[in-house]
């Protein structure tokens, strides 16, 4: 029992301890196997992707013949990429203004107040992010195209801003609880007004809440299938739906060639991830789950 | 005259917490009844208006045919599974992890690589890694461990495998932020009480950690429940993983059948809200308050 | 934003939803007053120091600013400076634009609010530190700050919330004189609130105790100090035995007592009738131990626990009649020593027991007639 209870105080206490015992556990290999059986089956389809990309010829071989850059150059011909990437961050800038401007003094609201019906409020912002996209999609589609607002940039961003005004609503709220509510107390006993309290007081405050939450968005809308999917025109297409409809009226194109557009959709992504990290820390991409403090 | 009543209003109004700050929230109520509260009653009285038959004609054509009624089946069949996955094998490894070690954030950063990647390059890389010319295939072969290469994908195995490359690492990393968010020292406590690693795992941190698993798995379902890209790329769609938003899809965009589509999706979110709600239901059977972590 | 002559609170009342925090506050509040509302956590006395700050709407009531209804203004539109417990100061600022964000609220023009600020910052002997952030200051740094921001525009009240409770004892000390030299020499009219009844009695003119919302006495650090209005006032200014009894005899202001197997004289405080429930107050100090002279209401003790106080001792002593007792003296005392007690009657109050003592939450503080803590 003592290797439990007894560390020498002269080392830190017990997370060293635990971590020294993992290594000597068999189990911790397992662990560990497993970890690193999934990295390898991922860089596999990553570098497959990208290895394909560059090759010349591969067929039912470790690597291709040989190496030519000339499918992007292709890629870029054939699918119109400049228009799409030009629309991708079209569509996503004006998703990520909008949310944040329709998000952050709902999510506001709803950290600071206490009212009547707040809990069914939350429930209903809620609700787009628990449900799956194809499910209000479809429904929603429908509508923008009985208003004549799909098939093109309007609906695609229209869209995509019913889980992103949520997702924003999440993400601020713990920067704003965050914030003692007696500092905009005390800047209104100043004489500052509402206006004031918002513009001199809070938004300076909640600049990294409000970096985080755009940045999120920007990564979620560039990478929003479905949505853009059911919503989006021939000219409305972003990045993602391209690649999907390149992918799935394969046989006409080269294989090569929409692998080096997968593959330009992936340093996108990868650009933005990068950007990313450096004000968010890889859990809050997935969910708003407070992290532990150590990062 | 209006002086008294006024006032009274105000006091009123005022014990309930009611100002003019509320209007803050209007334009996400706007925005949230326009774009997901209205399509989505819109939707749901369209179903029940089909182009011919009674009101609920729709939903009996749904379910008495067996091509589309199956639907249901497939996508559960491998929605849950990939969902089960995924959270379990997440539990022990970030048991393992959630202590400081070097690498962690590298770790973790690699984790969110295939979520910020999304599934339509997922599907992309698994057709060439996995397919019977990929590296995988190659390997198994160049060891003996198969004498021909195994088919893994445009069937079952292709969209189960997707779902995890982007499902595993999604629920990782909640389960860890969920296991750091329990104060280590419960466990220190417990183990000066006694108690071995086994015993500490499942009499105190597991029954703090069930509430996060239940949410985990909920998240991780909701994604998989509405694979759409990976089940057509990488899947059989016209077979085995003829998923129910494909139905849906092909209702409303191959067949133009915009009260059958809506129908279709009414039924997928009910499925998919009914297993949310048993799962949500045995969650609130554990202990849910706080768990004294820092986070 | 202009002095007042009197600023006068009508049964102001706040509840939240169903349940009343503040109940029919009436207070006048003359210009250039130090006023302390002194209650246990809970009182409502951080709830009417908002009401009056407008940071809380009223549910019922109003607030006049000589003959100026204000309790309907915004609270950036009373004038009023308010001093947080947390300090609340602006993290993303300056010491420097913290008090001066008050000025360019007003939009004075840069030169005037320049030199006041200096002022402001002279007057707190923050010179040296002007230019960092509040996270970089002590905790006394950031107070003096607060304070600053809170009078350097003028205010025609200046509200404080416990400002001192963050702060160690040695630090409350110093600070507690700063802010009565600040109150004095700048001419402000303050409200307090706080829960430190010793910080209080030394502050204020007046002192407002408030108990669950209502107020129950409101009058001068003397009077509160020595004629507490109600058993629970006494318990709260410091009367730590408080003994069930029920009257012997009345005879005038003097009432005789039965409690606990004593008979104690002590001043009848309030209507008595005969044979009614009272509640006995004395304060650990008024217990005389061994004294030469003072024969009523002798009682002989065992000391059973002893605290070391510096100057004092802090006994807790049981009488023969098996009454727990707390006493303060400078006598060098031991537990297990017998001593004679004694308290004079003059310094022994008799309130009536109310009707809800059986089911108040304090009454754990009432020993009942066995002697033993309830």
């Amino acid at each position: 029992m003592a290797t439990i209870t007894q560390a020498p105080p002269a080392r830190p206490p017990v997370p060293t301890d635990r971590r020294r015992r993992v290594v000597a556990r068999p189990a911790a290999w397992i662990v560990w196997g497993v970890v690193i059986f999934f990295f390898l089956n991922l860089l596999g389809v990553v570098a497959s992707v990208l290895v394909s990309s560059f090759g010349r010829r591969w067929f039912d071989t470790w690597l291709p013949d040989g190496y030519t850059t000339s499918w992007y150059g292709r890629a870029w011909e054939e699918f119109a990429l400049l228009q799409v990437i030009v629309v991708t961050l079209e569509v996503s800038v004006l998703v990520v203004g909008l949310s944040l401007l329709i998000g952050v003094p709902a999510a506001y609201v709803l950290a600071r107040r206490s009212f009547p019906g707040k809990r069914l409020i939350f429930l209903v912002f809620l609700l787009p992010i628990l449900m799956p996209p194809i499910t209000y999609g479809i429904p929603l589609a429908t509508v923008l195209y009985k208003f004549g607002l799909a098939g093109n940039m309007s609906g695609v961003v229209l869209a995509n801003l019913v889980p992103s005004v949520p997702f924003v609503i999440l993400t601020m709220t713990p920067f704003i609880e965050q914030i003692d509510p007696r500092i905009e107390s005390a800047a209104r006993m100043c004489g500052a007004g509402l206006r004031t309290v918002f513009l001199r007081v809070l938004t300076p405050l909640l600049v990294p809440g409000i970096l985080a939450s755009a940045i999120l968005v920007l990564v979620r809308t560039v990478g929003m299938f479905e949505l853009t999917f059911l919503t989006a025109g021939p000219d409305s297409q972003t990045l993602v739906v391209a690649l999907y409809y390149s992918m799935s009226a394969s046989g006409i194109r080269a294989q090569q060639s929409v692998d080096a557009m997968a593959v330009i959709y992936t340093s996108m992504m990868l650009v933005l991830l990068v950007v990313a990290l450096r004000y968010v820390n890889p859990t809050q991409l997935v969910a708003q789950v407070k992290e532990d403090p150590e990062h | 005259m209006s002086g008294r009543p006024l006032t009274h209003w105000r006091h009123r109004l005022a014990e309930r917490g009611v100002d003019r700050q509320l209007w803050l929230l209007a334009p996400a109520l706007i925005f949230v009844v326009a774009l997901f509260l209205y399509p989505f009653f819109y939707g749901l009285t369209l179903s029940f208006q089909p182009t011919d038959g009674g009101p609920f004609s729709d939903y009996a054509r749904f379910f008495s045919d067996a091509y589309e009624r199956d639907t249901i089946w497939i996508t559960l069949r491998i929605a849950l599974p990939a969902a089960l996955l995924n959270v379990l094998a997440a539990v022990p490894i970030a048991y393992r992890m959630r202590g400081r070690f070097r690498g962690k954030r590298l770790v973790t950063t690699l984790l969110v690589v295939p979520i910020t990647l999304g599934t339509v390059l997922t599907a992309q890389g698994l057709l060439n890694f996995l397919g019977p010319t990929g590296w995988f295939n190659r390997i198994l072969l160049s060891t003996n461990l198969v004498d021909e290469p195994v088919r893994l994908t445009h069937n079952y195995w292709g969209v189960f495998f997707s779902l995890v490359i982007t499902g595993f690492p999604f629920a990782f990393l909640l389960v860890l932020s969920y296991l750091s968010g329990i104060d280590p020292t419960l466990e220190r406590a417990a183990a000066t009480l006694g108690a071995d690693w086994r015993r500490r795992f499942t009499r105190i941190t597991l029954p703090l950690l069930m509430p996060g698993l239940a949410t985990t798995f909920c998240l991780t379902f909701v994604l998989a429940f509405s694979v759409f890209p990976s089940a057509v790329l990488v899947g059989n769609p016209a077979g085995e993983t003829r998923v129910i938003s494909l139905a849906a899809y092909q209702a409303a965009y191959e067949q133009y059948d915009y009260p059958y589509a809506s129908a279709i999706a009414m039924i997928m979110g009910f499925v998919e809200l009914v297993i949310i709600a048993l799962v949500l239901g045995a969650r609130s059977r554990f202990y849910t308050g706080s768990t004294g972590g820092k986070g | 934003m202009s002095a007042f002559s009197q600023l006068r609170l009508h049964g102001v009342s706040r509840r939240f939803g169903g349940q009343d925090a503040l109940t029919d506050l009436d207070l006048t509040i003359e210009a250039g007053e130090f006023i302390a509302l002194l209650g246990p956590s809970g009182c409502g006395k951080s709830t009417a120091l908002n009401c009056l700050a407008g940071l809380l709407p009223l549910t019922a009531g109003s607030i006049w600013q000589d003959e100026r209804r204000i309790d309907t203004l915004p609270p950036e539109r009373r004038g009023f400076g308010m001093v947080f417990q947390s300090y609340a100061l602006f993290p993303h600022l300056t010491v420097r634009a913290n008090i001066a964000f008050g000025l360019r609220m007003r939009r004075l023009p840069k030169e005037e609010t320049r030199r006041r600020t200096e002022e402001a910052v002279r007057l707190v002997r923050l010179e040296d530190h002007v230019d960092k952030l509040p996270g970089q200051l002590s905790g006394g740094q950031q107070q003096r700050v607060a304070i600053a921001r809170a009078v350097v525009f003028e205010p025609s009240l200046v509200l404080m919330d416990e400002p001192l409770s963050n702060l160690d004892a040695k630090l409350r000390l110093e600070m507690r004189t700063e802010i009565r030299r600040l109150h004095q020499s700048l001419g402000l009219t303050t409200v307090y609130v706080t829960h430190d009844q010793e910080e209080a009695l030394s502050l204020a003119d007046r002192l407002v105790v408030l108990r669950k919302g209502r107020v129950q006495q409101i009058g001068s650090p003397r009077e509160m100090h020595t004629r507490p209005a109600n058993w629970h006032v006494a318990d709260f200014m410091g009367y730590r035995n408080l003994w069930r009894g029920r009257v012997e005899q009345l005879d005038g202001s003097r009432a005789t007592v039965e409690s606990s197997g004593h008979r104690l004289l002590g001043e009848a405080m309030g209507d008595l009738q005969d044979r009614a429930e009272v509640v006995v107050a004395v304060r650990p100090e008024d217990v005389r131990v061994d004294g030469p002279g003072e024969t009523r209401n002798a009682m002989s003790a065992t000391i059973e626990v002893v605290e070391y106080q510096g100057r004092e001792l802090a006994a807790e002593a049981r009488t023969d009649a098996g009454q727990l007792l707390h006493l303060r003296t400078e006598q060098r005392i031991a537990p297990g020593d017998q001593v004679k007690l004694a308290i004079d009657p003059g310094r022994l109050l008799v309130y009536p027991a109310d009707a809800e003592r059986t089911t108040e939450d304090r009454s754990d503080r009432l020993t009942d007639s066995a002697g033993a803590p309830r």
